[in-house]
């Protein structure tokens, strides 16, 4: 079946035919011919039946970036500047997402498992209007028993392969899903980290505006020193949050390279990566992630909506940053905790074996064990303030700059618009002149210049309608995730802190009457 | 000899009574003397001490009096006992440690030159945050002279003493100044004699079992107390940073959730308002680990130091007896100044054996004090600690149980 016929073409590239030929995936060859209940429909979409969306059906790669989904009674609105308050009705833990046809009424659902893989797909509201979102609230209400899609990954099972000056460390990347478009449920492969930058190239250029998709692992490039366990716990942990973020994004997961990277037991050597190593790597990331500081365009808009957005965006990274860096100094301190308590365990221990009183010597190494006993616990809890806390911010303090990113190159095309405009009042000019010097000779000519750059800057226009739609849907999505990811994960380390406290408790409560003991 | 404790279990950083909080006292409460600290002025570069008295003694003029001391006239005080050959065989209590505010100043300082940088309403809680330690700092130091005071008091020998009567009774200023540069080159060098006297004192073997016993012991302890008490330190103190970084994770939270109104922000809201309070908690922690632990053990580095003072001054003694019983055999083998030679003697002998008698006391007792001081300390530790968690983990679970209700 199809999905909602007002739905744009999915976000493949153009020579995806080819591609999914290549695949292996019968899954997506056999799908064009289904009509049931396939989570592929979600992804392809219109393919079969699509009702002409106002927009030109030339999506070039901008509009594949279109990530939401309508219902098959809306007229499709391309316009990116609906309301977002409607957003806020949908903020929920388990995502819907709407999918209705002429033929059948399924819903599908995906839901991202507890904490770790974010992977659901967003409703498609940002661009109804808003009788449409209350006749959708309703729908979904009623159909509490819809199928639910899952997507869990992990990357677990860091292994050294190799010897010496070849060795590398090899990833194990576990998907579990019920997702029809896969081959299994359950499926491992085997990845080295010059594979997941191999998907980062592929991917990076094709979906320039979506926030998500960025390697973030700059402080993970080279410099560490590489076979500590705490390095490659890192390096694990960070490869594990890009996959989340990677399939959370609908267009990312409809991407073929993608769901390659996820299935494919072998995958060809990413030789690009193998020259991007240290500062390569590090300008490529940087180009994208370091968004433009200024933006000094000033777009004339009808609605200030982009501008404040920006402004909210900026402030929101300068925060972070903050956050982040006492976080950062929490750990550190943390750490340095550790090692006192440690060093004053032992000494303790010393001063109660000189210790005369039996009674006070016993307590006083009990006193040293319970030190002891705390400096695990200390240990923990820095574990958990860095790995649930200071490395979520540092990811978003990232793809914040990503977002910039994204407003950065809608000024870009913008910019485009602008010049091509004026080139065109230009030619119009020359026109106007050749016809008072009346040199007919020349005026064919500039008749064509005229049309030549009048279809141009209809064309421009087109595309930034296009960009501004598709730019502002991707910014309140990813709100949406942020709020989510950061709710999960704020939930998850307070409940570090309540095990932390818990144990202290008993502790104490055991040292307690050995100290009562003394005599 | 009554029990004392250090620290009398009141919280330094709450209000707390104003009685004679630094005396332990189990038995006897001894209403002949009673002395505390009733209050005390921070001036800019000193700290002036109201000390107050109550007694039934025929030795003062009234029964209740107050002076204004400051910490020179404590260690003036406190050095009169040591160099006194009366007070050989006692352990002097420990002189209170000079009252330090240099570390809290440089930090108040910080915060008003790093004023521009940081929100008003940090600057307003680090502000507050500051001048409650400095008050902590305060509190702490008129405790230290109030137990010096106190262990005088209790003292049944030392209690008796005229520059102590005249501490605590004469109300003009003792005109007591700070030893000047040459004094206090004088003392460096007597302490390198001593120091190295000692060393030779301590190799002669004492025919005492006890007091062989003794030295050994305390030499022990007093390294290993030093030990502690430098490393207890210096784990609060990253306890205390620890604390500082979540203050500042609660502020850059609540400046987060003041961004906007929805639901994310609300969130940060909520959140922030925990960790002010959790911070909270895990600032009391560290102070009180402070007061039980770092405390104690500082206090009992100072007391074996005393104590080890004491078994010098008896060792000294011991050797001048047997210097001065092999100058009488001289003496008398040479058949000349025998009677000079047998009233040294005699003074030598007199002088160790009434060391020794008290000293043997003084050292059980300070066992007796050691065991309870540390049970005290350590009993309130435990529970403080607990107390702690557990307000802690009310305050997450409640937290935790709004956050997930919510969302």
């Amino acid at each position: 079946m199809s999905g909602g016929c007002g739905r744009n073409p999915p976000p493949f590239p153009d020579d995806e035919d080819q591609e999914r030929a290549e695949l292996d995936t019968q899954v997506l060859d056999s799908d064009e011919d289904d009509e049931d209940d396939e989570g592929e429909d979600i992804f392809t979409g219109a393919r079969s039946k699509a009702i002409t969306p106002t927009s030109a059906p030339d999506e070039g790669d901008i509009f594949s970036e279109e990530g939401s989904y309508v219902r098959s009674d809306v007229h499709h609105t391309t316009n990116g500047l609906h309301s977002d308050e409607e957003l806020d009705l949908f903020t929920e833990a388990t995502v819907e997402l709407t999918l209705t046809n002429t033929t059948s009424q399924g819903r599908r659902e995906i839901i991202g498992p507890t904490v770790s893989a974010c992977n659901t797909t967003h409703v498609p509201n940002s661009i109804l209007k808003p009788s449409i979102v209350t006749k959708t609230m309703e729908e979904l209400k009623e159909e509490e028993s819809g199928d639910q899609f899952e997507l869990n990954i992990a990357v677990t099972n860091p292994e050294k392969i190799g010897d010496g000056m070849n060795a590398y460390m090899s990833y194990k990347v576990s998907t579990q899903t019920t997702l029809p478009m896969f081959l299994n449920k359950t499926f491992s492969v085997r990845r080295r980290f010059s594979d997941f930058l191999g998907l980062y190239e592929k991917i990076s250029a094709k979906h320039s505006l979506v926030v998500g998709k960025e390697f973030l692992m700059l402080t993970l490039v080279g410099k560490e020193d590489s076979s500590s366990a705490e390095f490659v716990e890192k390096r694990r942990a960070a490869l594990e949050r890009y996959l989340q973020r990677v399939v959370a994004h609908p267009s990312l997961l409809q991407d073929p390279d993608v769901r390659e990277f996820l299935e494919r037991d072998e995958l060809p050597r990413a030789v690009n990566t193998q020259a991007l190593s240290g500062p390569g790597l590090l300008k490529m990331i940087n180009r994208v992630s370091d968004a433009v500081n200024k933006m000094t365009i000033k777009i004339n808009e009808s609605d200030n909506w982009f501008e404040s957005k920006l402004q909210e965006v900026e402030n929101e990274e300068q925060l972070l940053r903050r956050l982040h860096a006492a976080v950062d100094s929490l750990v550190n301190h943390r750490k340095e905790l550790c090692s006192n308590t440690v060093v004053f365990s032992k000494s303790v221990a010393m001063l109660g074996s000189v210790e005369e009183n039996s009674a006070l010597s016993r307590a006083l190494s009990q006193l040293a064990e319970v030190e002891d006993k705390m400096e695990q616990l200390h240990q923990q809890q820095a574990f958990s303030d860095f790995f649930i806390l200071a490395e979520l911010l540092a990811d978003y303090v990232r793809l914040l700059g990503a977002v910039r990113c994204c407003f950065e190159q809608r000024m870009k095309v913008w910019q485009r618009l602008q010049e091509a405009q004026s080139t065109l009042q230009k030619k119009r000019e020359a026109e106007a002149k050749l016809l008072w010097a009346n040199k007919p000779e020349k005026l064919q000519q500039a008749k064509d210049d005229i049309n030549e750059w009048e279809s141009k800057v209809s064309q421009y226009e087109r595309d930034f309608e296009r960009v501004t739609c598709t730019v502002r849907k991707e910014v309140l999505r990813f709100e949406k995730e942020k709020a989510r990811d950061f709710k999960q994960h704020i939930v998850k380390y307070l409940e570090s802190l309540l095990h932390t406290q818990h144990r202290l408790v008993k502790c104490w409560e055991a040292f307690l009457p050995e100290a009562k003991a003394i005599a | 000899m009554m029990q004392e404790g250090l620290d009398d279990g009141p919280d330094f950083l709450s209000e707390e009574d104003r009685g004679p909080r630094a005396v332990n006292v189990d038995l006897q409460t001894d209403a002949t003397l009673q002395v505390d600290i009733s209050d005390a002025l921070s001036e800019r570069d000193k700290v002036k001490f109201t000390v107050h008295t109550k007694s039934t003694l025929p030795n003062f003029k009234q029964n209740e009096f107050s002076v204004v001391r400051q910490h020179e006239e404590f260690i003036w005080l406190h050095d009169s006992f040591v160099e006194s050959e009366e007070y050989a065989g006692y352990i002097i209590p420990p002189a209170p440690p000079r009252p330090d505010f240099d570390a809290s100043r440089e930090k108040l300082q910080k915060l008003g030159e790093g004023e521009g940088s940081m929100t008003k309403e940090e600057f307003t809680k680090m502000k507050q945050e500051l001048e409650a330690e400095y008050l902590a700092i305060f509190k702490k130091t008129v405790a230290m002279h109030e137990v010096f005071l106190c262990r005088v008091a209790a003292h049944p020998v030392l209690r008796k003493d005229l520059n102590f009567h005249v501490f605590l009774e004469y109300n003009q200023d003792l005109s007591v100044r700070g030893k000047n540069k040459k004094e206090k080159l004088e003392d460096f060098f007597k302490n390198v004699v001593k120091s190295a006297d000692g060393v030779l004192v301590a190799g002669v073997k004492d025919v005492d079992d006890f007091f062989e016993h003794e030295k050994t012991f305390l030499l022990e302890y007093h390294n290993r107390v030093k030990d502690s008490s430098a490393k207890s330190d210096r784990m609060i103190r990253s306890h205390k940073s620890a604390a500082d970084d979540i203050n500042r994770i609660a502020s850059t939270l609540y400046t987060l959730g003041t961004q906007d109104s929805t639901d994310l922000c609300k969130f940060f809201l909520k959140v922030s308002e925990l960790f002010e309070k959790t911070r909270k908690i895990e600032a009391r922690v560290a102070a009180d680990e402070d007061l039980k632990l770092a405390d104690l053990l500082k206090y009992y580095l100072r007391e074996s130091q005393a104590a080890k003072d004491l078994l010098y001054r008896r060792g000294r003694a011991l050797v001048d007896y047997e210097n001065a019983n092999k100058a009488l055999d001289k003496a008398r083998a040479k058949n000349k100044d025998v009677l000079q030679a047998e009233t040294t003697q005699q003074v030598c002998c007199q002088k160790f054996e009434k060391i020794s008698e008290s000293a043997k006391q003084e050292l059980i007792d300070f066992k007796t004090r050691r065991v309870a001081a540390f049970r005290k300390n350590l009993v309130e530790l435990a529970e403080l600690e607990l107390k702690h968690a557990k307000g802690n983990l009310q305050l997450l679970q409640s937290c935790l149980g709004v956050l997930k209700g919510d969302t």
